[in-house]
């Protein structure tokens, strides 16, 4: 293979004339985990009431969000991008649209609303999942504990089914992080897009691409092995995904 | 707000959204998948392979294509395949490779690490008996892969592996960034071309959502009537 290998390429400063490219790559890093970490905040918090409506005794309710999710799960991401960088501007009103424009870091905001509306139907899939393995008495118990509708969720429901369905949890973080690169499409300077740039600067296509593979391993490991963690903290006692108990006698 | 909105120029480029894009669109849908399948059960096997140096070998290779973001690795097959290209024919220069092939191989090779633990999980889903009748019977190892497990594997898992189809289907749009004319390359150079980002996007978003929800209907069905009564 023909190709000059320059390892020593990542200590040499960049066409920013400020940072070496390592110093890029990592600022990259910052953005992707930045991006994802506030796309998984909203995709949680829409998810997790998309999937208690889709739980309700309410018809209505349930339609509107199978509905929700039918819409984000069958556009594809990169679309989805798409449609709220370009499109979602011209249809508001002139003035709004153009403020949004003007946004600072607008790729930044966009690929938080877009990733996290598109994970959040993942997301609802899995709390309604979670809240349907519960048993169905559990519910009805804390209604008759004198429970409102909405505390009984609160309260006793989303606390188990979040432990229950952690797993599912985790490799759907790990998608956001992933899924994040698509963002370098509306320019969002995130990790793959900083590899591409240093590609483009240096020609140092293959030390570029393998810093950042590294980089998404590692991160990969970190969260799977806290994750792994918090897995055991929680687990539901009696569940088989849990420890036995120790004896204490 | 849509008193501007041009349909004409959608009717316009209807022809080359469906003729040109989308075409290229269901070509490496349907190849990533199928090559997907061979490779991925060749790798769920391997994967469960008693000899630690293959079971190690693909659990590796499926965990990096599960741990790096596809746009990554279509950029990483995108630079590579040129000197792969040169090692394989020893030629003296790179290779030159359309980014249409390239993006061919990166989905195939992608795709498989998904595929692969799908199969993993339905073979492992077969009881042991089987296997044991089997060779109590006398067949070997391929023998029993091939007329015992694998056709009952694969027809546990033929819901699953279509909804990853719907998936990669979705996933193929992502060739945009090598500027390949797909159904979005189609739709995004019309779009930049006329200056009408607004009606082609919502358009190309409408054709993908009919075309993935009503694949996914179908595919609910099917998962109700090849369920295996047990």
């Amino acid at each position: 293979m023909n190709y000059n290998w320059n390892w020593g390429i990542f200590f040499q400063t960049s066409p920013d004339g400020v940072h070496t490219y390592l110093e890029t790559l990592l600022l990259g890093t910052g953005w992707t985990l930045a991006t994802a970490l506030s796309a998984w905040c909203l995709a949680l918090a829409m998810g997790s009431l998309v999937g208690v409506i889709r739980t309700t005794p309410n018809p209505w309710l349930v339609r509107l969000g199978t509905a929700y999710v039918e819409l984000f799960r069958n556009i594809p991401l990169l679309v989805q991008m798409f449609l709220w960088y370009f499109v979602l501007p011209e249809l508001l009103p002139t003035q709004l649209g153009d403020w949004l424009k003007q946004l600072p870091d607008a790729s930044f905001y966009t690929a938080v609303v877009a990733l996290g509306f598109y994970t959040s139907a993942r997301v609802a899939e899995q709390v309604r999942a979670g809240i349907l393995s519960l048993a169905r008495g559990q519910g009805w118990a804390a209604l008759a504990l004198g429970l409102t509708q909405p505390q009984a969720y609160i309260y006793v429901l989303l606390p188990m089914a979040y432990r229950v369905i952690l797993p599912p949890l985790t490799s759907e973080f790990l998608n956001v992080i992933k899924n994040s690169a698509v963002a370098l499409t509306i320019g969002l300077m995130e990790l793959t897009a900083r590899a591409r740039a240093m590609q483009e600067f240096s020609f140092q296509v293959f030390e570029a691409f393998t810093a950042a593979t590294i980089i998404y391993i590692v991160i990969n490991i970190i969260v799977t092995f806290a994750m792994r963690y918090v897995e055991q903290r929680v687990a539901v006692p009696g569940l088989i995904g849990a420890k036995p108990a120790v004896s204490t006698h | 707000m849509f008193s501007n909105f041009d349909y004409d120029v959608i009717i316009r480029s209807l022809p080359y959204l469906f003729y040109d894009g989308m075409t290229f669109t269901l070509a490496l849908t349907a190849f990533a998948t199928v090559g997907g399948i061979i490779f991925g059960t060749l790798l769920a096997m391997m994967r469960l392979s008693g000899f630690a140096p293959i079971s190690v070998l693909a659990a590796g290779y499926v965990n990096l294509m599960r741990s790096v973001p596809l746009l990554l690795v279509i950029f990483w097959f995108y630079f590579l395949m040129p000197y792969i290209g040169q090692w394989i024919t020893g030629a003296s220069r790179p290779v030159q490779v359309g980014a249409s092939v390239s993006s061919f191989v990166t989905f195939t090779l992608f795709e498989a690490a998904y595929f692969a633990e799908i199969m993993r999980a339905g073979i492992q889903s077969i009881p042991r008996g089987q296997v044991a009748a089997a060779q109590a019977l006398g067949m070997t190892y391929l023998q029993t892969m091939g007329y015992i497990v694998l056709p009952q594997a694969f027809r546990n898992m033929v819901p699953v592996l279509l909804t990853q189809t719907i998936i990669l289907f979705q996933d193929t749009s992502l060739v945009y960034v090598l500027s390949i004319t797909d159904f979005l390359g189609a739709a995004s150079k019309v779009a930049q071309r006329d200056g009408r980002l607004v009606e082609m996007y919502l358009f190309a978003a409408l054709v993908y959502f009919v075309i993935s929800f009503v694949a996914s209907l179908l595919v609910r069905r099917l998962q109700r009537r090849v369920a295996v009564i047990r």
